[in-house]
């Protein structure tokens, strides 16, 4: 998620937060939650102001669930005597299955503020602009969310998850840069790039299952800034660049790091151009399924499977180059000692980070003008 | 499968593709723009394509398409190969094959 709009604006029409006058709802809500832990969040709605089935059962269910488990005993106490086992394990069940439904909800409340923050933004710029006479298109920089489609579960995740790896990612860079200002040992410092590179590596597998969501948001870097977007190849970073980034920031190097560096680039650049006409050749062959048949006629592809299949191997494309990226940051891994590591792990951080603020300074300088 | 070993065993880069698979297509132009030329089977134009798809699978390849051998043995698919490269692995492995013209 953008963490550029940070200022609360008090809800004013749309009425998700209405005051808790559901407690009678709550008997009903808990024998239906445990009876059979069925998921009570289906956030693949339209967005609807004064949603009604969110104020009934999801208010309910949070703060009952709050205590982890306490409220199942209600139902459960005749049957715990005969079979303990079974009962545990349902409970067990139950409480993963509140668990999930809490961190759907969660996600989708947190797309619903961030969706209405957006749409004041936008009507205010509209308004601004239309006073001014201009056309206002596509300059507006905001995640675009297509009200008219459902929900994406998957995205909903993806974002706020998103959104806490860049909090964590701030930490991280922080601690690199006080820990490396001073003196720190090497164990302490080979614990904290592991724990960098984790971090890069639990990225990869979060967009793997946000690609298989909806794989052209992961394509489009709708979820990253405008600048680190301009930078984007087959959705994220292009390994090559970041080489060249990073490499004056080493210190002194040995001859056979720089050779084994040097070899690395090239092969990641090879690795690329491969991938690049890979997906070019995607681009033709789609084009030409989809200009297959006769235009002009008003039918559709006549292969319409097939233009399918073609998109689905977008996914692949997505986690090749995950994968290269991740292979990337291994063999720099290995190459580096643990110290120049740090320092990678540190300028890396900070490149993207400024990235990050040169959108935010793009986007308010933007708005200043009009 | 007899077919596939016999396919496999052949001299040189050999690679099992599909003509509608745009990753195979990225695999053959990596070896390509190191001087390899691989030979390449499409699977999808021969009749035992299931049979061979299968065979690829059990004997360890993580996709069936593209399967790449190098002189005989199994590197992997689109995934094995690029970690190979990038650690440097991939090129001592096809030294014997490359061309010196191009």
């Amino acid at each position: 998620m953008n963490s550029t709009s940070t200022h609360f604006v008090p809800p004013r029409r749309v009425g998700i937060y209405e005051p808790l006058h559901q407690f009678g709802m709550w008997g009903e809500t808990f024998k239906n939650n445990i009876g059979n832990g069925e998921d009570m969040n289906t956030p693949s709605h339209i967005i609807i102001p004064n949603n009604q089935k969110l104020d009934d059962n999801n208010l309910s269910e949070d703060t009952s669930q709050g205590t982890g488990g306490t409220p199942h005993m209600f139902d459960q106490e005749a049957s715990t005597s005969r079979h303990p086992d079974k009962i545990q394990r349902r409970l067990a069940q139950n409480r993963e299955a509140a668990r999930k439904s809490r961190l759907r909800k969660k996600a989708y409340v947190q797309q619903l503020e961030t969706s209405r923050l957006k749409l004041i933004h936008l009507e205010q710029e509209l308004d601004r602009a239309r006073q001014q006479g201009f056309y206002v298109g596509n300059g507006i920089d905001t995640n675009s969310l297509s009200f008219s489609e459902p929900m994406n579960p998957g995205i909903a995740t993806f974002e706020m998850e998103y959104g806490h790896w860049i909090q964590e990612q701030n930490k991280q860079i922080c601690k690199l840069r006080t820990v490396l200002q001073g003196q720190v040992s090497d164990v302490e410092l080979r614990l904290l790039v592991e724990n960098g590179m984790k971090h890069y590596f639990d990225l990869f597998r979060m967009k793997s299952a946000a690609a298989k969501a909806d794989v052209f948001f992961v394509m489009s870097g709708m979820w990253r800034t405008s600048a680190e977007r301009f930078f984007l190849w087959i959705g994220g970073f292009r390994p090559s660049d970041l080489l060249k980034v990073l490499l004056p920031h080493f210190d002194v190097m040995t001859d056979q790091q720089i050779l084994d560096v040097c070899n690395l680039r090239q092969s990641c650049q090879q690795a690329e151009d491969a991938l690049s006409q890979g997906m070019e050749k995607l681009q033709h062959t789609l084009a030409d399924c989809v200009a297959g048949g006769r235009l002009g006629e008003g039918s559709y592809i006549p292969q319409v499977n097939s233009a399918m299949e073609r998109l689905e191997a977008l996914v692949s494309f997505v986690n090749q180059a995950d994968h290269l990226r991740h292979e990337t940051l291994q063999q720099m891994h290995r190459i580096l000692t643990t110290r120049q590591a740090a320092r990678g792990l540190l300028a890396l951080g900070e490149y993207f980070q400024r990235l990050r603020a040169l959108s935010s300074s793009w986007a308010t300088r933007h708005r200043e003008l009009t | 499968m007899d077919k596939v070993m016999r396919m496999s065993s052949e001299k040189g880069v050999v690679i099992f593709t599909k003509s509608s698979c745009c990753l195979c297509y990225a695999v053959q132009i990596l070896f390509r723009n190191l001087r390899v030329q691989p030979t390449i089977h499409e699977i999808d134009t021969d009749p035992d394509c299931r049979e061979i798809e299968k065979a690829l699978l059990r004997i360890g390849c993580s996709t069936a398409f593209p399967a790449v051998f190098i002189g005989g043995k199994l590197v992997g698919s689109t995934s094995e190969v690029m970690s190979l490269h990038l650690s440097g692995s991939l090129v001592p492995l096809i030294k014997p094959y490359q061309s010196l013209l191009y």
